[in-house]
């Protein structure tokens, strides 16, 4: 089952390469990661897409825990939750098409954001589901590139990860 | 007044009481090891190779219960000490490594003896550090000590590149360590205990599974009176010999591959099991759907969260440090009316000794023509008195060893048991020789495993370290050549010892004491005689059977009823 996870560990260098390497040692899967600095800059803040089976997950949970450098780790999709992820999607834009597909990110709430000639680039913020229905319905004929940042998440109301 | 890193690092280990330090020199820490020169309070002990050193400081903390601390240069000395490293970490050793490091400057540009320390050990460390200004060397390394120690113990790791060595600053060592991303364990969860207590109070087939954690808390004397208080039979691992009196009529033997037949069954077939500072190990449980068939209870107390229900689902966890949840375990067992049911317990015990009647572990065909191994071990244990320091390497002299020395005190018996690294018996003995200088200290090895560190034979006569070497020679690597007999169609592939070596002659090239015997008649009167040397090492090669194989014998993948014992071949 897909799970999102969240973490608060120490801004150092390396920090990032203890809990890949995590995964990579013990054969999780990372569906994505994503990691800045909190307002307290000597934290970033990390959240991980995994699957696994329920024993994996409580593995994933506690081996997280254990790291010297991760100060606290909340299992998001234990309770309610939000999650939103960045994509910047550049798509061939010709003739008729491109009036389809500023309509279709109009659909998707999405934005415009440069424009060439034969090219539109759409800044997308949504879940992870959306983003792909929104880059399955342009279709892949059409798509020159697509940067996803992975998902964000963060708990609803007074659900807080902080130190 | 202004300190240089270098001398900062040796104060700071003179703050920790540290009183040994292995280690090798190295350009990258050329101002530690001048600062080293500079006092006598820490004793550096110059070995062969890294490896041996990151070995000898592991020996001597499983012999004690102090930090073992290894020195070694950037580059190949560090990547020399990974083996050793990894050894700590699978088996939980407190342990802080220093390795030099190439100048800040240099580091990222291929320099000379440069390698990415931290990221190489980053897996097999409990945690590491590259110090990067002068500023931050006390702390680090009271840092690096306060996590090798706490918690669950780990090798740590402190790389400090040159020029910062060189640099000065102000030097205070901290007084106390805080790290907030960092909370070792204390006592359990109460109410969990409390329920623990009725289980086991209830239980009709009760079994306790005793690991490496209870040797590692020094929690051996609890879990003796525990196990004593509700008369259950108790198992220790290969990691936990000694954690409970192996000469004790309720200890049934080590559990396992190579474990005894009542130990395996009674785990097998028990209705509660207690582990304690054990993890369910592959060698241990085999196979983990087999093991799963059998209803049973598990409680499990463990220092690490996740230790728990990684490869067994358990019904009642307690984390916490061991020595406080079996001090309170055993203060609500106390202050309990309930004791288990005598008749359960009659029942039980009578099934546990007709297995132990039908397994005997310690079977194995005497001969008076050819050495038995096992034989050997028999042999040391008596000529000791069982009191020795024993120290192993890896393979089938291991098990022997194992199984035929009974331990009855923690701390005995020092293994790698975790990685299974050929090579650590020999510097983890002169490790447990200079921190228990008067006890006697022998080294189980083969002639394989004892070849892949003999260059500290050197380093044994440097420092006047007097192990007794017991290589069970058989000129075969013999786990191996036991799995292709079994499993490989007697192929033994690469497992025969061609070219050995004269080990006397080694011996004595080295400035030892070197012994040839070859018949079973011989091994007790050479054993007398290398022990009542007792400032000498004495290399004992003893010519052994090479057809011997190491029963009982669960293979790999099988579960703990589907063992094989030597009489059934």
């Amino acid at each position: 089952m897909r799970h999102i996870i969240s973490l608060l560990m120490e801004n150092e260098a390396g920090a990032l390469s203890r809990v890949a390497g995590l995964f990579s040692a013990r054969g999780y899967n990372i569906e994505s990661l994503a990691v800045a600095p909190t307002e307290d800059p000597t934290l970033s803040r990390m959240t991980i897409v995994t699957s696994g089976s329920d024993a994996v997950i409580e593995q994933i949970n506690k081996q997280l825990n254990k790291l010297v450098d991760v100060a606290a780790v909340m299992d998001l999709s234990e309770g309610e939750h939000l999650e939103r992820e960045l994509m910047l999607v550049k798509v061939r834009a010709e003739g008729d098409a491109r009036e389809e597909l500023k309509h279709l990110a109009d659909i998707f709430h999405g934005r415009v954001i440069d424009v060439s000639d034969c090219t539109y680039t759409i800044e997308l913020t949504d879940t992870c589901a959306n983003l792909d229905s929104f880059l399955e319905a342009i279709g892949r004929g059409l798509i020159l590139e697509t940067v996803r940042t992975g998902a964000s998440g963060i708990g609803r109301g007074d659900r807080i990860l902080k130190l | 007044m202004e300190l240089t890193g270098a001398e900062i690092v040796i104060r700071c280990l003179q703050e920790e009481r540290v009183e040994y330090v292995f280690g090798y020199p190295g350009g990258a820490v050329l101002f530690i090891y001048d600062e080293l020169f500079k006092q006598e309070k820490v004793k550096h002990i110059l070995v062969r190779h890294e490896q041996a050193a990151v070995h000898a400081a592991d020996g001597y903390a499983r012999s004690s219960d102090r930090v073992g601390v290894a020195i070694v240069t950037s580059g190949p000395g560090l990547t020399n000490a990974v083996t050793g490293i990894a050894t700590a970490y699978m088996d939980s050793i407190p342990m802080v490594v220093i390795s030099g490091q190439v100048p800040t400057f240099a580091i990222g540009e291929d320099a000379f003896q440069e390698v990415d320390a931290v990221g190489i050990t980053r897996p097999c460390v409990k945690h590491n550090f590259l110090v990067k200004d002068v500023k931050d060397i006390a702390s680090t390394i009271k840092k690096a000590f306060y996590l090798a120690r706490t918690g669950r113990p780990g090798p740590v790791l402190v790389d400090i590149p040159k020029d910062v060595s060189n640099h000065k600053t102000a030097f205070e060592y901290p007084g106390s360590v805080s790290i907030r991303s960092y909370h070792p364990v204390g006592k359990g969860d109460s109410v969990q205990i409390g329920r623990a207590a009725q289980m086991l109070l209830e239980a009709k087939r009760p079994m306790v599974y005793s690991g490496g954690g209870v040797v590692l808390a020094d929690a051996s004397g609890q879990l003796t009176d525990l196990v004593r208080l509700l008369g259950f039979p108790c198992t220790n691992t290969l990691m936990g010999l000694g954690g409970y009196p192996a000469n004790d009529k309720q200890y049934v033997g080590m559990p396992g591959m190579h474990g005894t037949y009542e130990a395996n069954m009674a785990m097998q077939h028990c209705d509660v099991l207690l582990a304690v500072g054990a993890r369910f190990d592959d060698r241990v449980i085999g196979n983990v759907e087999h093991f799963a068939q059998v209803p049973r209870k598990i409680i499990h107390i463990d220092i690490d969260p996740s230790s728990i229900a990684k490869r067994v689902k358990v019904d009642l966890p307690i984390v916490g440090e061991l020595k406080m949840v079996l001090d309170e375990l055993l203060g609500v067992l106390r202050g309990s009316r309930q004791t288990p049911d005598a008749a359960d317990m009659a029942a039980w015990w009578k099934q546990v000794d007709e297995w132990r009647a039908k397994g005997g572990q310690r079977f194995y065909k005497k001969s008076s023509e050819i050495i038995k191994p096992q034989f050997v071990i028999e042999k040391l244990y008596e000529v000791t008195g069982g009191d020795a320091f024993v120290t192993s390497d890896v393979g089938q002299h291991q098990m022997w060893a194992a199984q035929y020395y009974r331990f009855n005190k923690p701390r005995r018996w020092i293994n790698s048991g975790g990685l299974g690294t050929m090579g650590f018996g020999l510097p983890a003995a002169m490790g447990v020789q200079l921190v228990n200088p008067d006890a006697t200290v022998a080294c189980v090895t083969g002639e394989g495993s004892i070849q892949m560190n003999i260059q500290e034979l050197s380093t044994c006569k440097q420092f006047h370290l007097p192990i007794k070497v017991l290589t069970l020679n058989n000129r075969y690597l013999g786990m191996v050549r036991q799995w292709q007999e079994f499993f490989h169609g007697n192929r033994y592939s690469e497992s025969y010892m061609d070219a050995l070596p004269d080990f006397v002659k080694l011996a004595e090239a080295y400035g030892h004491i070197g012994m040839r015997i070859d018949k079973p008649s011989d091994v007790e009167p050479a054993l007398k005689e290398a022990f009542a040397r007792k400032n000498d090492l004495v290399f004992m090669d003893f010519r052994t059977d090479p057809t011997e194989n190491v029963f009982p014998m669960i293979p790999g993948g099988k579960g703990l009823s589907e063992v094989i014992l030597a009489e059934d071949l």
